[in-house]
């Protein structure tokens, strides 16, 4: 008995282990669409270092990508892009509405501008700001993964 | 820069206008657009030869509505005058009648100009090629940029977008591509 005890072994349940990976390695899609993707560029680099939180990398492929960072305004002419793209990301998938235009429309009050991408896509976490600063993104990272832990595997 | 004008465009094609700014100014009559245009091109002293930007502008409760403003740039080619000349041409076009000539034949950089023209103020340019919207989708109704358009329209948005091939060209895609492995 005393020998098994000695086996390096920890228990857990799947949906926690699931979760844990999912949450650890979030490779987000480049979707810059405004001067918000400077500052999106900005967490990705030295300073701000995103792989702290391991999302650090960046696809050019709806394909490999698990989160889709929605950074500035959405045109209406690029809705239709943006959702193919989202169609085409694997499951689980995740959307962060970066900025205020993403979320809301922000100034662009018009014709041109879709007033919140929600209207596009189903977004997780919102992050305000005219751009959000990069720590604003890495704190709407770091609740998406709070969010993803404490997930279902079933309904 | 004023006398010289006088001497090599049509007579009666063209007055001068006032510019704040200092830059030369001519408003040119709609029906003497493209000669004109191509005596500022082609005359040895003058040698419009650069396109910068077609602007328009609606100033809607005037009559005529609409004045549409080429900016041009003479790029001081050695033997012609050394330094760059600038010049504003303006065209008045009636809100009844929106269209002008189109001026693809003296510079073919007025194209997407033109149909920028087209998409924002609903300025129709006659005997262009390739008169479709360029900034707006192909299937927008009205002009936004006019002064009665509503610009906070309120209406859903298109999330889905047909393939631009046909069902048939599909299909004959797919099995062109399907021959090409069968034959390595």
């Amino acid at each position: 008995m005393s020998e098994h005890l000695e086996i390096p072994v920890l228990t857990t349940t799947v949906e926690k282990m699931v979760n844990w990976a999912r949450r650890s390695s979030i490779w987000p899609v480049t979707f810059g669409l405004a001067c918000c993707a400077i500052e999106m560029m900005a967490m990705s680099a030295g300073r701000y270092d995103i792989a702290r939180f391991g999302a650090e990398v960046f696809r050019g492929s709806p394909r490999q990508s698990d989160l889709m960072i929605v950074a500035g305004r959405l045109s209406r002419k690029m809705a239709p892009v943006l959702r193919r793209i989202y169609d085409q990301m694997p499951e689980p998938k995740y959307v962060i509405s970066m900025g205020a235009c993403a979320s809301v429309g922000g100034v662009f009050d018009n014709y041109a501008i879709v007033q919140g991408v929600d209207q596009v896509v189903p977004v997780d976490v919102f992050v305000p700001g005219c751009p959000p600063r990069p720590e604003s993104l890495i704190y709407g990272i770091v609740m998406l993964q709070r969010k993803i832990d404490h997930m279902k595997l079933s309904a | 820069m004023i006398t010289d004008l006088t001497a090599y465009l049509p007579p009666g094609s063209f007055e001068h206008a006032q510019s704040a700014d200092g830059m030369p100014t001519i408003y040119v009559r709609r029906e003497h657009l493209v000669e004109t245009m191509r005596a500022l091109r082609d005359t040895p002293a003058l040698r419009y030869a650069f396109l910068a930007d077609i602007v328009g502008v609606d100033y809607l409760p005037r009559e005529p509505r609409f004045e549409v403003i080429y900016l041009l740039a003479s790029l001081g080619a050695p033997g012609y005058g050394e330094a760059v000349k600038r010049l504003r041409v303006k065209v008045r076009v009636p809100g009844e009648d929106p269209s002008l000539p189109t001026v693809l034949d003296v510079w073919p950089a007025a194209n997407w100009a033109e149909r920028e023209l087209w998409d924002m103020l609903g300025i129709r340019v006659d005997e262009h090629p390739d008169l479709r919207r360029i900034l707006m989708p192909e299937d927008w109704e009205g002009f936004p940029g006019r002064r009665d358009y509503p610009v906070q329209i309120k209406e859903p948005v298109k999330t889905y977008e047909p393939l631009q091939v046909s069902e048939e060209e599909f299909v004959a895609n797919i099995e062109a591509s399907r021959d090409r492995s069968r034959k390595h």
